[in-house]
């Protein structure tokens, strides 16, 4: 059974058709990279599958089931977790507490009115361990808007791994960092574990061919192409709206 | 900091003997403001929930309590819970309503449900007595061991409630819950996204925050013995949202130091003019251009400067 199902899925805005009949099917433990110029509609298809967007055409499946109509919360529920393009943290929360209340979403411990949150231990237990195993525990009690912007990416990968998901998407986690940076976030993306699906936006063409096992290329919301990373290379399609015809 | 606690309830509860009787009706209105701009700082301050209606469940609270204590029952117990359980109620509907909205929105559509509410106070003279009011509510006395007509008695019953009221609301904005309105005033996407039914979290805040202003509201009709449109009006709903400015928006305390300070002011200043609303305004552009952060969070910049 596929993880994650996209059949037939558009919505427009305005006059724009931002997606046009978006299919695709990602088996358990794919890193599937999307790939586009701007305005192709790869936002658009993250918001509509982690549920921010309606859409008005289309079926969106997790693990089999018809989750189209379910608000964000409740596909988050389901094991679903992203990251944001424009970092969306808690700027006045340290980054410990961020943390807490991600492994927290994923708790039942998250509808406790009268208990403080230090009554339950294993919440900060796990925070920690994954603020370890990341390389940002001695940062943990840094207010997250005063942390450097490679950093702050580095925040909402861990965000999105500590609410327990099972399909990751993350949108363009590379935007904005240096080569270095960039390795960095490269290297952690491969260090998920294998059983973890992973949906990636990426705008560097050769980090994104490096680390997918398959790569879907948008167009002016339609899927232009899809196949391995040796494939999409040579494809002239790709080639042409990467570096070809100039696009509006 | 249970200790500081303690010793903070305990100077609370010996003050009123060092105090005349004058200065105790001060305190114990401060303390029921108190109450009340705590409540508006629980949707207002950790779930990032703006209200200029808030006076709406305050007044529902009081003219219960009044309209039953007057005309029906005047038994503490009985009036007490139902007003407590009509401000919830009336928190519950509104909330349906003005949650719908956000930001400058929501604070219109309040103000607009909490003068729905006024209106009806001013206008059913036969029930409410319309602008007169509704006079002659007795301190409680009926259902309980002691009378509370002395206004000493009195403070120590609003102090219980109070002392309640900080132990409930510091649990519950420590509990996950509260850690998530949190959450949800900072990046409400995010929270959708981690799993949090952010509308449901706001809800019950905002349930909650109706319910401590009804607690607030009951104490304050037994405090005047009278309840009129006012209690309901836009006047008490701004004042409460000035105390917890003043005080610190999100910080568990700051809206009692609001309210200490606002009551002190209305009261010292009404000795010498009549215009204290002119004077709530000048605190208000004051303290939005000076102290935007509150004075518990200045106190405590201060305070680690100097450590």
């Amino acid at each position: 059974m596929s993880t994650l199902e996209v059949q037939g899925l558009g919505h427009d805005f305005g006059g724009l058709r931002a997606l046009d009949d978006v299919t695709l099917d990602v088996p358990p433990g794919e890193r599937l990279a999307i790939l586009g110029p701007n305005g192709a509609g790869k936002t658009t298809l993250f918001n509509a599958i982690t549920g921010l967007l309606r859409p008005a055409r289309g079926r969106i499946r997790l693990h089999g089931e018809d989750v189209t109509r379910l608000g964000p919360h409740a596909r988050a529920q389901r094991g679903l977790g992203r990251t944001f393009q424009i970092t969306t943290l808690f700027p006045d929360l340290s980054v410990l507490d961020s943390v807490l209340l991600a492994v927290q979403g994923a708790d039942p411990a998250r509808f406790a009115l009268l208990r403080p949150q230090t009554a339950f231990p294993h919440l900060r237990a796990r925070a920690l361990a994954l603020l370890t195993e990341w390389g940002l525990a001695e940062r943990r009690n840094v207010t997250t808007r005063l942390l450097s912007y490679g950093e702050q990416r580095q925040v909402e990968l861990i965000l999105a791994l500590a609410a327990g998901s099972r399909v990751l998407l993350l949108d363009e986690p590379t935007a904005g960092l240096s080569p270095a940076e960039t390795a960095q976030v490269a290297a952690t993306i491969r260090r998920l574990p294998r059983d973890l699906t992973v949906l990636f936006i990426e705008h560097d063409m050769d980090v994104a061919l490096d680390l997918a096992d398959r790569v879907l290329v948008l167009h002016q919301g339609r899927v232009l192409a899809g196949g391995t990373p040796d494939e999409i290379r040579k494809d002239p399609r790709v080639a042409e709206i990467y570096l070809g015809t100039p696009h509006a | 900091m249970i200790l500081r606690a303690g010793a903070a309830v305990g100077a609370l509860a010996v003050l009123p003997l060092a105090l005349s009787s004058y200065q105790v009706d001060l305190l114990t209105k401060m303390l029921i403001f108190a109450i009340f701009a705590m409540s508006l700082n629980l949707s207002l301050g950790y779930a990032g929930l703006p209200s200029l209606g808030h006076a709406a469940y305050f007044g529902v609270g009081a003219y219960t309590v009044g309209l039953l204590a007057v005309r029906v029952w005047n038994n503490f117990w009985v009036d007490m819970a139902c007003g407590l359980v009509a401000a919830a109620v009336a928190a519950a509907l509104f909330g349906l309503l003005a949650l719908r909205a956000e930001g400058s929105y929501l604070l219109m559509i309040t103000l607009a449900l909490a003068q729905v509410l006024w209106g009806i106070a001013f206008g059913w003279r036969r029930l409410t007595g319309g602008d007169d009011g509704l006079p002659g509510i007795p301190r409680p006395a009926e259902g309980l061991p002691l009378s509370l007509a002395d206004g000493r008695r009195f403070y120590y019953l609003v102090l219980v409630c109070f002392v309640a009221s900080v132990a409930v609301l510091a649990l519950v904005t420590r509990s996950p819950f509260g850690r998530a309105l949190v959450g949800i005033r900072e990046s409400a996407r995010r929270m959708e996204v981690l799993g949090y039914d952010t509308w449901r979290y706001k809800y019950v805040a905002f349930v909650l925050a109706g319910l401590f202003a009804g607690l607030a509201g009951n104490l304050f009709v037994y405090y005047n013995g009278f309840v009129s449109p006012a209690y309901l009006s836009i006047v008490f709903s701004a004042a409460a949202l000035i105390m917890v400015i003043l005080g610190g928006a999100g910080t568990l305390l700051g809206p009692v130091l609001g309210s200490a300070v606002i009551v002190y002011l209305e009261n010292a200043v009404s000795a010498y003019t009549q215009r204290w609303l002119l004077v709530l305004g000048l605190v208000y552009v004051a303290v939005t251009l000076f102290v935007p952060e509150g004075l518990v969070r200045l106190l405590r910049r201060r305070k680690d400067q100097a450590a």
